[in-house]
């Protein structure tokens, strides 16, 4: 009933929920979101597979629930992936134009950006993206697309990620467990980025944090390009973690509480208050210190944000951000996390929500979903590529089937 | 309390041995055949038959009889292991359904260094948990004893669960130092039976909070850990603060010093009807800010002979990073293996401090005031000589949860710029709560 070509699945394994979505590509164009399929992530910590079984009845809970509701049997995912051992750097490629009327090709694109992708990475390394930021030709800098245009050396910028190959292939492998092919592996904060900045935005220059139950992942725009990512193996799992510490709660306590009552900011008005805690049976009803509370979670947030900050010195970008900073993940919803944020980073901070899409329904948009709705627009991204050859991504299809040997089928 | 796979275990059903082995090991048994944990069986283990008739453990068992002919292991390892593996089997038959087994031994000789890893092994095998508690040699005995003794201890951490460790070197500070030889000895083994008291008490009896056997296995097991372990106690008004000052000054723990550089401090507290959770409370909380990043085990027990009384063993362990060492490897390791412990817990302090295998996980939840109120008012309703009875009533009463395993057990720690960042943050700025 649907071409199967035009239909993008994006699956992200996230460290509280494994969530797809299915989204359908129209004759003109038009990206919607027809299926949506979720379930609690039991098999993952701080962004990557720890039990892979677990991990692989959860992809597929939520890969049926996503089927059922788009109607479609899946068959390929667009697979986000996150963990402390993924990097990113710029990096920058040189290739002489040969051919006799020097006119650039797209040949001649292609192996430049292979030239920028030739990093010198031990061999554990793989490189998930690399990301064309711009093209030099002859000199002349800040050319987006060189095709058509004449010169005899052009050079690329571009930014990669990459990451350890073991724990990439760990994710493919279990999603391959599925019958579930794996079209690309995308970046979780990268596809968060696309889903929640429009155009204007990356222009201006923004940087997006999806802070998420075991990673939080950052990318910073400018000009419309990607300069720079990171991930952070700190999450709302190391605030639950804390609360569970400090105010000496079992963690499953602690998590409730923290979604009930946290708050990212010391609230004054909080001072020398108490919550008491639903008593279960047996036990003495308790009760838990408002400002402790706060201050726990202040302190973890902030320090967060502090690292981000501080790497994003270390880079000197802030100059670069006129849009300010966009969170999303599910610790966008922590109440005050944009005051504390602006604080931080001394900027506006929005939160963000998934746009330029078809047929989000408000729950959708949810700042939790940025990750697998951007993944859904990644895989719009390169289909569309696809067609007009070179899109804002360069494909690495062929290099997925490479990293399993002998189980592409 | 957490209802794991042993979640049905009562604790008095727990079956605890004490092995004695070797001269120094039959000395601490007898110190503690005077006041013994409760129904644990003691038995005495020497290829010196002499000794073995001398000691006043009624269970005795002469270790290579056939082969020693009961004349001693003339300080020769090879020998001790030889006479341990002789009697595999009967060792194996005296280990059957044991729970918990205490090998206690002076390193350095022939029979307690050569003989115990041997009887770890068994026990372990046979299903124990398995607790090593030994003494090094004295400084003064010489290099060889010296280097023989860490040797052993390699191999017994290697076996065991976890081996709690005493340099006999360590006791001078405690003491006079014109006490005589025998009664620095008589001093050691005093603390060495204290601290398979407080262990034992730690696991078996029930009272105001008690700790999970499991608890305790899941701490130490496979970890091959070396501990340390300190034992005080106090009476009066200030008493819980007395006590604290006591174990943090205790050369044992090097001033405190230990607790830093910790994984898991078990603490034992005992006292009379008077223990208030007031006082658990306070030593918890001087335990925790020194033992910042360990696992702390709390149990607290209360025997009404303790009155007035304020009885506390808290033993530090800190895990092997590597891989424990084989037989074969440990010849290569013998240039590290001959700095003194207390070197080797120096430099895990400095480079530990960034803690690398550190986890951070929540202890059980406090009592309320209301609920020790209540408790304690409970118990006073009931007989002394009922107090097992009672005790187990309050355990029904008092489901603690014990969360033994942090989220990010399972995962890498993640280290910022030398910086473990599982750590709660508002513990790695200092800031104290209140
Ligand atoms: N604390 C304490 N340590 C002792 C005692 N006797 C010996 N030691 C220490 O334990 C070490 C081993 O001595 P023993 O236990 O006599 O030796 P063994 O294991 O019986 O071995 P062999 O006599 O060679 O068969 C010595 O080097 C001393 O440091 C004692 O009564 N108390
Ligand atoms: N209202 C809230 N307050 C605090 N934390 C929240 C709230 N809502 C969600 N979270 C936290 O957000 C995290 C889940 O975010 P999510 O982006 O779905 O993570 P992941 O993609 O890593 O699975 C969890 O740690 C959860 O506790
Ligand atoms: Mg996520
Ligand atoms: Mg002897």
């Amino acid at each position: 009933m649907f071409d199967s070509a035009n239909i993008i699945v994006g699956l992200e394994i996230g460290t509280s929920k494994v969530c797809a979505a299915v989204g359908e590509l129209n004759e003109n164009g038009a990206l919607s979101v027809i299926g949506i399929g979720q379930a609690r992530s039991r098999g993952v910590r701080k962004g990557e597979i720890t039990d892979s079984s677990l991990a692989e009845e959860d992809i597929r809970n939520a890969i049926v629930e996503a089927e059922q509701m788009a109607d479609v049997e899946i068959r390929s995912v667009y697979l986000g992936v996150s963990g402390n051992h993924l990097r990113g750097f710029n990096n920058h490629g040189v290739h002489p134009v040969v051919s006799a009327d020097r006119e650039i090709n797209e040949d001649d694109v292609q192996d430049v950006v292979r030239n920028a992708k030739a990093v010198n990475l031990p061999a554990e390394n793989y490189v998930v993206h690399a990301i064309r930021q711009h093209f030099t030709i002859d000199g002349q800098k800040g050319i987006q697309n060189p095709v058509g245009m004449l010169g005899a050396r052009v050079e690329v910028d571009v930014h990669v990620v990459h990451g350890n190959l073991n724990r990439i292939r760990n994710s493919i492998r279990t999603v391959k467990g599925l019958q579930l092919e794996v079209e690309e592996v995308v970046f979780g904060g990268l596809a968060s980025s696309l889903a929640v900045l429009n155009n204007t935005q990356k222009e201006l220059g923004a940087l997006v944090i999806d802070f998420g139950a075991g990673t939080t992942e950052y990318v910073v725009y400018n000009n419309g390009v990607v300069k720079h990512t990171g991930v952070l193996a700190v999450g709302g799992d190391h605030i639950s973690n804390d609360l569970a510490y400090g105010l000496k709660l079992p963690l499953g306590r602690a998590e409730q509480l923290k979604i009930e009552q946290g708050g990212a900011m010391m609230d004054e008005a909080l001072r020398g208050k108490n919550i008491a805690l639903a008593n279960e049976v047996g036990l003495p009803s308790r009760t838990v210190n408002c400002d402790h509370l706060r201050r726990i979670m202040s302190l973890r947030i902030e320090e967060t944000l502090q690292l981000i900050d501080q790497d994003l010195a270390r880079h000197g970008l802030h100059e670069y951000l006129r849009a300010g900073v966009i969170l999303c993940g599910g610790g966008a919803r922590i109440p005050g996390i944009q005051d504390l944020a602006e604080r931080v980073f001394q900027m506006p901070v929005m939160l963000g929500q998934a746009c330029s899409i078809n047929g989000l329904s408000d729950a959708l948009k949810q700042a939790e979903f940025a990750t697998t709705i951007g993944l859904v627009k990644f895989g719009s991204l390169q289909q569309k590529g696809k067609a007009v050859r070179g899109g804002l991504l360069s494909g690495i299809k062929d290099t997925i089937g490479a990293l399993i040997p002998g189980r592409r089928g | 309390m957490s209802t794991s796979d042993t979640g049905g275990l009562v604790n008095q059903a727990l079956s605890v041995r004490v092995f004695g082995v070797g001269g120094a090991g039959g000395n601490a048994l007898t110190r503690l055949l005077l006041n013994p944990p409760g129904d644990a069986r003691l038995t005495v283990m020497n290829t010196d038959s002499q000794a073995l008739n001398a000691s006043p453990v009624p269970d005795k068992h002469s270790l290579g009889a056939t082969d020693m002919r009961g004349l001693g292991a003339g300080g020769d390892p090879a020998m001790g292991q030889a006479a341990a593996e002789a009697d595999e089997a009967q060792l194996r038959e005296m280990c059957q359904g044991a729970d918990l087994v205490f090998i206690v031994a002076g390193l350095g000789g022939g029979t307690g260094t050569g003989a115990s890893p041997v009887i770890a092994r068994i026990a372990r095998e046979a299903g124990a948990l398995v607790l090593g508690v030994v003494t090094l040699p004295f400084d003064c005995e010489g290099s060889r004893r010296r280097k023989q003794a860490l040797l052993g201890l390699e191999h017994l951490k290697a076996e065991a669960d976890g081996v709690v460790c005493l340099p006999n070197q360590k006791v001078f500070k405690m003491i006079d130092e014109n006490t005589s030889l025998a009664d620095t000895f008589e001093f050691t083994n005093e603390l060495i039976a204290d601290g398979v008291r407080g262990i034992w008490r730690l696991v078996t009896q029930t009272g105001l909070i008690n700790i999970d056997f499991s608890d305790l296995r899941s701490a130490l097991k496979g970890r091959h850990a070396e501990s340390f372990f300190a034992s005080a106690e106090a009476t009066g008004p200030q008493r819980a603060k007395e006590i604290v000052e006591k174990i943090m000054s205790s050369p044992l723990l090097e001033g405190g010093e230990m607790l830093t550089g910790a994984q898991s401090v078990l603490v034992s507290i005992m006292g009379g009807a008077d223990l208030s959770m007031a006082e658990v409370n306070r030593i918890m909380e001087q335990v925790n800010r020194r033992a910042e990043g360990a696992h702390l085990i709390l149990g607290a027990a209360i025997d009404s002979h303790y009155n007035q009384r304020l009885s506390v063993t808290l033993v530090a362990s800190r895990f092997q990073v590597d891989a424990p060492a084989s037989p074969d490897t440990i010849e290569t390791q013998r240039t590290v293996a001959e700095d003194a412990p207390e070197m080797e817990t120096h430099f895990l302090k400095r480079q530990e401090s960034v803690q690398h295998t550190q986890r951070f996980v929540a202890p059980p939840p406090e009592l309320s005031a209301e609920k020790t109120q209540e408790l304690l008012q409970a118990r006073g309703l009931v007989g002394g000589g009922r107090r097992r009875k009672s005790a187990n009533a309050f355990q029904q009463q008092l489901p603690l949860e014990v969360v033994s395993k942090g989220r990010f057990e399972k995962s890498e720690p993640t280290i910022h710029k030398g910086e473990d960042l599982d750590v709660p943050t508002y513990i790695r700025r200092g800031i104290l709560l209140n």
